[in-house]
């Protein structure tokens, strides 16, 4: 009880804000990278290059974006954790449905192609 | 009280089981909807990437060959056809709009009715030029005779995964500039500055919502990076 009411007055006083260079900072960043990310088709690289430039650029986007337009930098950890650690999940589930995949098209090419 | 009592916990790694195993309230200092917002946009998180990873699964699948998006997505322009044109003019008007979104959450702070307010009508515009884009290129699509069982350029799945995952990111679009617009009212009104009650609850309205606010529409831009990535660049 005790908690919530000093969590309730803490709400009160004006919360802490940053300053506006950090904000366009980030701005500028994510129109560059945004930027490169488009270079990546125009100059049409092909194979490992593409797809590891295209996962950098997609990656520090996205860490831009949840660092510092979403606050995460500044958040309490507990609910970092909470937020963060789900993603492994998905990275498992990225992993089954790759083997998945594989297993699938390697079935069609023996039945549909090779006619089995 | 102390302001004290908050600014003395620790911070970093030694907070989480601070936070968690005290018999206290966790996620202490993060107002109730703003944990509720982050909480939401985990399992939106999870929705988005059951798609994409279904995208993923069938394109590695298919023993056709997956239409090339640098062609499919081309524009022309003066005659000359520029590839991806309109999805890097929608990328780069959905980071214009995220970041007015963050400079619109750090001046309600501050308390600075008129440049939150503006920001977040700026906010608003950006989202609903996205929209338009997207409805012409859906519309340029379904011309060329892309269907969601088969198109003119390759694998029949590909108008299945486009129109599911831009479909459910453009409705997420959509309902949040519905809610900027009916945030910027709420801002140019002064309802944060005197805490006039909502429509929907009882309880004073604070700055607070233009974070939780912020924080959808960020997500918003966020998957698009994803689906820009993986669906028009790889």
């Amino acid at each position: 009880m005790n908690e919530n009411t000093e969590v309730n007055k803490n709400k009160e006083k004006p919360a802490t804000t940053h300053k506006i260079g950090i904000y366009l900072w980030i701005w500028g960043l994510l129109f560059v990278l945004s930027f490169f990310s488009y270079m990546v088709d125009w100059y049409q690289f092909q194979g490992l290059l593409r797809w590891s430039l295209i996962l950098f650029f997609m990656f520090l986007k996205a860490g831009l974006i949840m660092a510092f337009f979403m606050h995460l930098f500044w958040e309490r950890y507990a609910l970092v954790n909470v937020l963060l650690w789900p993603m492994t999940a998905i990275a498992c589930f990225v992993g089954l449905m790759v083997a998945e995949a594989k297993y699938t098209v390697f079935t069609r090419l023996i039945y549909f192609v090779l006619g089995g | 009280m102390s302001d004290s009592s908050l600014d003395n916990l620790p911070k970093g790694w030694k907070s989480v089981p601070s936070d968690l195993g005290s018999d206290q309230t966790a996620f202490k200092g993060v107002q109730w909807g703003k944990a509720m917002m982050w909480i939401f946009l985990l399992s939106d998180t999870f929705i988005f990437s059951c798609f994409l990873i279904s995208y993923m699964k069938g394109r590695a699948s298919t023993v056709v060959d997956w239409p090339n998006t640098s062609h499919v997505f081309s524009l022309d322009f003066m005659g000359v056809p520029v590839p991806l044109l309109l999805i890097a003019i929608m990328t780069f008007v959905l980071i214009t709009s995220s970041g007015t979104m963050a400079l619109a959450v750090k001046y309600g702070y501050e308390k600075n009715r008129k440049m939150c307010g503006h920001l977040i009508l700026a906010t608003a515009i950006g989202g609903l030029i996205f929209v338009g884009m997207q409805a012409f290129e859906w519309s340029k699509l379904i011309h060329e005779g892309v269907r969601p069982w088969s198109n003119p350029f390759g694998a029949g799945q590909f108008g299945s995964y486009f129109f599911m995952i831009t479909g459910f990111h453009g409705t997420h679009v959509s309902i949040g500039v519905i809610f900027l617009f009916i945030f910027a009212r709420k801002v140019y009104r002064g309802d944060f500055d005197t805490g006039r009650r909502g429509f929907f609850t009882t309880m004073k309205s604070d700055y607070v919502s233009i974070e939780i606010l912020g924080l959808y529409w960020h997500f918003v831009d966020l998957v698009w990076v994803f689906i820009f990535a993986f669906f028009y660049l790889w």
